[in-house]
């Protein structure tokens, strides 16, 4: 519960016409929600991406180019579909998804999988072929190849990861039809992110506090990126 | 809905046993403890969510039975859509008419009359259309569709925009033209629409009221409440989900719900609420007098 811990303090340093609790709350349902999507894409996409960038097969073209398309699903359409899928109405509808976290966590995954795939399998192929073939001459293998391409990638790759994140956090369409935008009556968000608290906001002319709270999102962003990008520096030094 | 189904689905029955235990804090399953831990789904139209109504009296509920309630904020024709899906266990709404064809299908039973407010016709102060002070609500609109002064509609489905619908049909005016605006939009964003515009728009008391201080808008109709005309009256339903219809409604505590929400204390906390000193919506679910017509759809009888 690190992540709990942090947003906990985060509103210590802003005076907001919030209740106690209401803020770090809905910074928590955001971050997690976008976090564990993204996670589960990245596990899903770049094991793809290393697959087609390594392999030649039939149709893919095809693959290439319905990625490219799923990187332009309007949210809202993917919320209407994952809405299908998890009422109670629908094939997933016995495990009671429907206003769950989980159920924001698929939505987001499928939004965030097509960046993070495409512009990973970019950063793959994109890696010059003499690193390639010095690898081979070298006398690497197969995989030995895959690993040094792998680590002429990463920048791509951690460039891919942060797309599908900012895909993920910044999207309201799909979280507030499969999520319900539900906060407890003591303020607690239990599917409210930044995002839907935004629209919330601004449906009830309240601006200021939604520019608040969109400060509090590109501030989020931004903050994930430097610790993403840190680490990638780490890894160099390593 | 009931949450411990997904449980038992994903981790097993241990899981629920855990579950159980938690819920009724420690309890060995006593009467008591049947409903402790679980969430009422409710499906709402945004006036009574944006108002902070709903936040202001649900912790009495909450506390009452050891449960939570997720109140959706959707608008009425969405809430409704909700809830024949099957993915919400009560409903509170304000279009009668929507409401009786929700109950004619089957998907909703035990209907009450909740509470009440009105609409009033707002707009800018300067008023171009000179509708202010009219005793009625239809020669307000058609003043306005003569002089194609700029109106804003919700469009959205919602207990407001049929109720602007069911008011045009009441003019015989066909709204339509540049003037006419269909948005889209919940209730607060339609008055902010409106103030940029220095359009009409037909809102409800409540959400005016609550939102005043952030609007430049007028109220220029008076509803009932004012002493305007009785078609603007707003009466607000609530009724659960069948469980004929659904069989993962929860049904029992929907069933409380309503109970409580209908129950003296409730519907005292609802008369209490008040932004700025006003009141937003006037309880009528405890009356000495019988209204049978609030339990079956309107205009029903057993003869039909």
């Amino acid at each position: 519960m690190l992540l709990e811990s942090v947003v906990q303090t985060v509103p210590a340093f802003l005076d907001l016409p919030f209740r106690d609790g209401y803020l770090p709350s809905i910074i928590y349902v955001s971050l997690y929600v976008s976090v564990t999507a993204v996670t589960l894409s990245t596990l899903f996409s770049i094991p793809v991406a290393i697959v087609m960038g390594f392999t030649d097969f039939p149709g893919k073209q095809f693959v290439k180019a319905v990625i490219n398309t799923g990187m332009g699903f309007p949210s809202v359409v993917v919320g209407l579909a994952v809405l299908f899928l998890v009422s109670n109405q629908g094939p997933l509808g016995e495990f009671e998804l429907i206003f769950t976290k989980q159920a924001m966590i698929m939505s987001q995954f499928v939004l965030a999988t097509p960046p993070i795939t495409a512009i990973s399998l970019a950063a793959i192929t994109g890696v010059d072929e003499n690193v390639r073939d010095a690898a081979h001459v070298l006398g690497g293998t197969r995989l030995d190849v895959a690993v040094v391409v792998l680590k002429e990638a990463r920048y791509g790759i951690a460039t891919a990861i942060l797309a599908g994140f900012g895909r993920a956090i910044s999207e309201v369409g799909s979280v507030l039809i499969v999520g319900g935008n539900i906060t407890s009556a003591d303020g607690i968000s239990k599917t409210r992110t930044l995002t839907t608290a935004i629209q919330l906001e601004a449906r009830q002319g309240q601006y200021e506090t939604a520019m608040i709270l969109g400060a509090v999102l590109v501030v989020l962003v931004l903050a994930v990126n430097i610790v993403v990008i840190r680490l990638g520096d780490q890894e160099v030094r390593l | 809905m009931q949450r411990r189904t997904f449980l038992a689905a994903t981790t097993g029955g241990v899981a629920t046993a855990l579950a159980g235990c938690l819920g009724a804090g420690g309890s060995d399953g006593g009467e008591g403890a049947a409903v402790i831990g679980e969430t009422l789904t409710l499906t709402t139209t945004t006036s009574t969510f944006d108002t902070g109504l709903l936040n202001a009296i649900h912790p009495d509920f909450e506390e009452m039975y050891g449960v939570s309630v997720d109140a959706v904020p959707q608008g009425t024709g969405a809430a409704l859509e909700t809830a024949r899906n099957g993915d919400s266990d009560v409903v509170m709404v304000h279009a009668r008419g929507l409401e009786d064809d929700f109950m004619r299908n089957g998907y909703g039973v035990n209907r009450r009359d909740l509470m009440f407010n009105d609409f009033v016709i707002v707009g800018p102060a300067d008023d171009p259309a000179d509708i202010e002070g009219m005793g009625s609500a239809t020669e307000a609109l058609t003043a306005i569709a003569d002089g194609e002064a700029t109106f804003v509609s919700r469009g959205d489905n919602s207990g407001t925009h049929t109720k602007e619908l069911n008011l045009w049909e009441e003019t015989g005016t066909e709204p339509g033209g540049g003037w006419y605006q269909e948005t889209g939009s919940g209730m607060g964003e339609a008055l902010n629409i409106a103030t940029q515009q220095g359009a009409y728009t037909l809102s409800d008391r409540g959400t005016f009221i609550s939102q005043r201080s952030e609007i430049d808008l007028v109220i220029l109709v008076q509803g009932p409440i004012e002493g305007g005309p009785a078609i603007l009256a707003n009466p607000y339903g609530v009724m659960a989900a069948n469980p004929g219809v659904h069989s993962n409604a929860n049904y029992d505590l929907a069933m409380a719900y309503i109970g409580w929400i209908t129950s003296p204390g409730a519907q005292e906390a609802i008369a209490n609420y008040r932004i700025n000193g006003e009141q937003l919506f006037f309880p009528e679910a405890v009356s000495e007098d019988p209204n049978f017509q609030q339990y079956v759809p309107e205009g029903w009888s057993s003869n039909e």
